[in-house]
């Protein structure tokens, strides 16, 4: 990007909060300033017939056709092939009968380890991007905890280059809060966001110090920028691997207490109330936590918050007396009560949005002792089937496999397709501050069209991510997408990812 | 001989199984105080003493134990950090699979190590201490010790005094002693207790003096002296003073009430000298019996397979 543009956007930036648009297509290529995915490739239009359209944002939910040209979409309306062919040769659409399917606003997860650089032996920018489209999403926010940190504009760079070389879907740069994520010194935050960061974490741990919470809340708000908190009082935490209370009396392993996560939350929506910055809480897992969330938003302050599907549909109960290191997240899984009222607060608006954490290790890590091995479980392939299976349910589909406490009894049915397209595609945009998408003529064409019925059978030769430390392995569920367009382009098509 | 493969929980083994274990013992108890003390029961058989944090006493009494019974005991001694290392446990596991061995007895830095070998491996496994979690052949001996002064385990009452939250001791004792239908309770400071004992099913209080005329076992924890977090209470003097067994307080207890500690004991701290060497203290039977329990345990562990 050039210094003027880069001036420009830093300018629009800092002046609406609001992030940058979605530059026009340049026909048969995709050019944006803040996200890239591979181009070059003439796009062809597309004719997705006979979905069920959902988008919650402009009030649709309706089966009708979408035509999409030139990267956008051209028209939206019942029967529309007709008029498509009416175009000529030239342009006679690609037709995706979708009859029975769900057509939403491109999905996004805010909240990526992609890796790169760094333990490219885990995941890259190649593989996370395909992981990404194969799990239905349109774009995905890397968090900055790489090898070295994301913490210079040239390093946010660096990745959206990559991104624009080998990506599928959108890459969005998260920039690390301070120097090295070490919580020491504020990161170059204009020259990140100059170069394509969306927001600023030093994800991975906690900032520490109230002190340089408050610098860099303080210094990130002239750029209307979100800064996300990974919350965790590593004074309480200690070594802590598994919730403190029963399973780490019964495991014998030190206990993190959901206290940790509270103590941080509460201190870091204070600070936003104090500096007028936007907040943005990462995997809460805690019925405190969404507590304070949800205080915090009545009396007004800028806070939102996301949760995981692993916090959403597994709890401690799940760890058994196996010591499976697929189990070991940070922050970990909690009671059957904590789930409950995550469940509950994503029902009532509380969170503003799933994320997947997608944590992906090698596995001679994961196959350490479990106070050795690394935290994570990949998310990205299976969060979309997870909430599909647990929370909308359908009247064919299983339940979660046998993973013991996987299963919601009695919870199929208490989501319907408007509020998780709210969760899962505008939600995370309006976090971040992206520009939206809707499913509306003339919009960007980022789509996802997800079959509820696909079965999906979790097991390691279903993903593309260059890991398989899931936590839901050996489980099968159902509700998958089966196509979705970037810009108009397929990165996923018949449920088979697209392109290199 | 036992359904499980493997002891790694206490809870591998039934009530039924645990008795079978504390009678087996008792017959190679008797063998123990023979000039000749060796039986050929294992010959042939490799027992592979895979010990992965410092430990003399326990090794020693299953090093003993496997050679009473002619099995071929190997020592594997090392570093429990794979980072230290450079091999993992897994690999380890494998390694010693190769070499074709019968039974491991593994202590281990950390909880679910054992876990790691019984996956990696076709040979059983014998929990010999893994992190803060269990100490399975611990609690069998200090079952026996009880069982033979005490003359039955079902209702007794075990104060368990100390260090429970980083106590493997205290993690297989708690289980084993509600299996047997004895009543445990954890007596410590707050900062010593573990979050949520009624997750193991056990009661838990902060004094020991209120407790103590009721109890027919007091079972002191060793207090570790090298804590990295910094001691979770004042001063050793102040622990002595609060939770620590002396004659003073021996003199409360119930006549027939014992004294056990699983060693090695901090005298004038957990306990003082003076109760430590009364006859009320069961230290070296707990130590004696060690050998026998082990021996069983291996005995019915391996001795059905021929």
């Amino acid at each position: 990007m050039g210094e003027e543009a880069a001036r420009e956007k830093m300018a629009r930036a800092q002046g609406s909060g609001k992030a940058v648009s979605v530059a026009p297509g340049i026909p048969g290529t995709l050019m944006t300033p803040m996200t890239s995915v591979a181009s070059g490739i003439p796009v062809a239009p597309v004719l997705l017939r006979g979905a069920r359209l959902v988008d919650p944002a402009v009030g649709r939910d309706e089966v009708a056709d979408i035509l999409i040209e030139g990267g956008r979409i051209a028209n939206i309306g019942p029967d529309l092939g007709s008029a498509a062919d009416a175009h000529g040769q030239d342009g006679a659409p690609i037709v995706v009968e979708c009859a029975g399917k769900i057509a939403a606003p491109g999905l996004v997860d805010i909240h990526v380890h992609l890796r790169e650089p760094g333990r490219e032996d885990k995941e890259t920018v190649a593989t996370g991007t395909r992981a990404a489209a194969h799990g239905g999403f349109t774009g995905i926010a890397a968090m900055p905890n790489t090898s070295p940190v994301c913490d210079t504009g040239s390093k946010a760079r660096f990745l959206r280059e990559r991104a624009a070389a080998e990506g599928l879907v959108r890459v969005y740069p998260i920039g690390a809060c301070t120097v090295g994520s070490k919580g020491e010194a504020l990161a170059e935050m204009g020259d990140m966001l100059a170069e394509g960061a969306v927001a600023f974490s030093d994800d991975g741990h906690g900032v520490q110090s109230a002190g340089m919470t408050r610098l860099v809340m303080d210094y990130a708000k002239q750029f209307g920028a979100t800064v996300i908190s990974h919350c965790e009082d590593e004074g309480l935490v200690g070594r802590g691997v598994v919730n403190e209370g029963s399973a780490s009396t019964r495991l014998g392993l030190p206990g993190w207490p959901a206290a940790a996560e509270e103590i941080h939350a509460a201190r870091d929506i204070r600070l936003a109330e104090l500096t007028g910055c936007r907040l943005h809480l990462a995997h809460l897992s805690t019925a405190g936590s969404v507590g304070l969330v949800r205080a915090a938003k009545k009396r007004g302050i800028s806070v939102t918050c996301e949760v995981t599907p692993h916090h959403l549909f597994l709890d401690e109960g799940a760890l058994g007396d196996a010591y499976d290191t697929n189990l070991k997240m940070n922050p970990p899984l909690r009671t059957a009560a904590d789930r409950e009222a995550l469940v509950a607060a994503l029902l009532d608006g509380t969170v503003d949005c799933i994320a997947s954490d997608h944590a992906p290790h090698a596995p001679h890590e994961k196959a350490l002792e479990f106070e050795l091995a690394p935290f994570g479980t990949t998310g990205l392939e299976t969060a979309l089937p997870l909430m599909v299976t647990n929370l909308i349910g359908s009247s064919s589909c299983g339940t979660a496999g046998s993973l013991g406490g996987s299963n919601l009894p009695g919870s199929a049915g208490r989501l319907d397709w408007g509020t998780l397209v709210q969760l899962m595609a505008h939600g995370p945009r309006k976090v971040l501050g992206l520009s939206p998408v809707h499913l509306e003529k003339g919009a960007v064409a980022d789509i996802t069209v997800i079959d509820p019925e696909a079965e999906v059978p979790v097991v390691p030769e279903f993903f593309e991510s260059r890991s398989a430390n899931s936590a839901f392995l050996g489980t099968t569920l159902s509700g998958k997408a089966t196509e979705v367009l970037v810009g108009g382009r397929f990165a996923l098509r018949n449920g088979k990812v697209v392109g290199t | 001989m036992l359904a499980t493969k493997h002891i790694i929980s206490i809870e591998d083994l039934t009530p039924a199984e645990i008795e079978l274990v504390l009678d087996t013992a008792e017959s190679f108890k008797e063998v123990n105080e023979r000039r000749i003390k060796k039986l050929p029961t294992l010959r042939g058989r490799t027992i592979v003493n895979l010990f992965l944090e410092p430990s003399t006493r326990t090794r020693t009494s299953f090093e003993i134990a496997a050679k009473r019974l002619s099995a071929d005991a190997v020592n594997f001694s090392g570093d429990a950090s794979a980072t230290v290392k450079g091999e993992s446990l897994a690999d380890t596991a494998e390694t010693l699979s190769a070499m074709v061995c019968d039974l491991v007895v593994v202590r281990h830095r950390y909880a679910g190590a054992p876990q790691i070998l019984a996956r990696h491996m076709d040979a059983h496994v014998i929990n010999g201490g893994d992190g803060m979690h269990e100490h399975p052949t611990q609690a069998l001996l200090d079952l026996f010790t009880m069982r033979e002064r005490l003359g039955r385990l079902h209702g007794l009452r075990v104060g368990i005094v100390g260090d429970v939250c980083h106590s493997r001791v205290a993690g297989s004792l708690v289980r084993g002693l509600i299996a047997v239908g004895a009543h445990p309770v954890l007596i410590a400071p707050p900062t010593l207790l573990p979050a949520r004992a009624d997750a193991l099913g056990v009661k838990a209080v902060t004094s020991l003096d209120d407790v103590l005329p009721e109890l027919d076992v007091v079972y002191l924890l060793r207090v570790q002296m090298e804590r990295a977090e910094g001691m979770p209470f004042p001063s050793l003097r102040e622990y002595a003073r609060l939770f620590g067994m002396n004659e003073a307080r021996l003199a409360r207890m119930r006549p027939d009430a014992i004294i056990m500690h699983p060693g090695p004991m901090n005298r004038g701290v957990e306990i003082s000298a003076g109760v430590a060497d009364s006859d009320r203290s069961l230290v070296l039977d707990q130590v004696n019996a060690g050998v026998a329990v082990r021996m069983a345990a291996m005995y019915l562990l391996l001795g059905g397979e021929d």
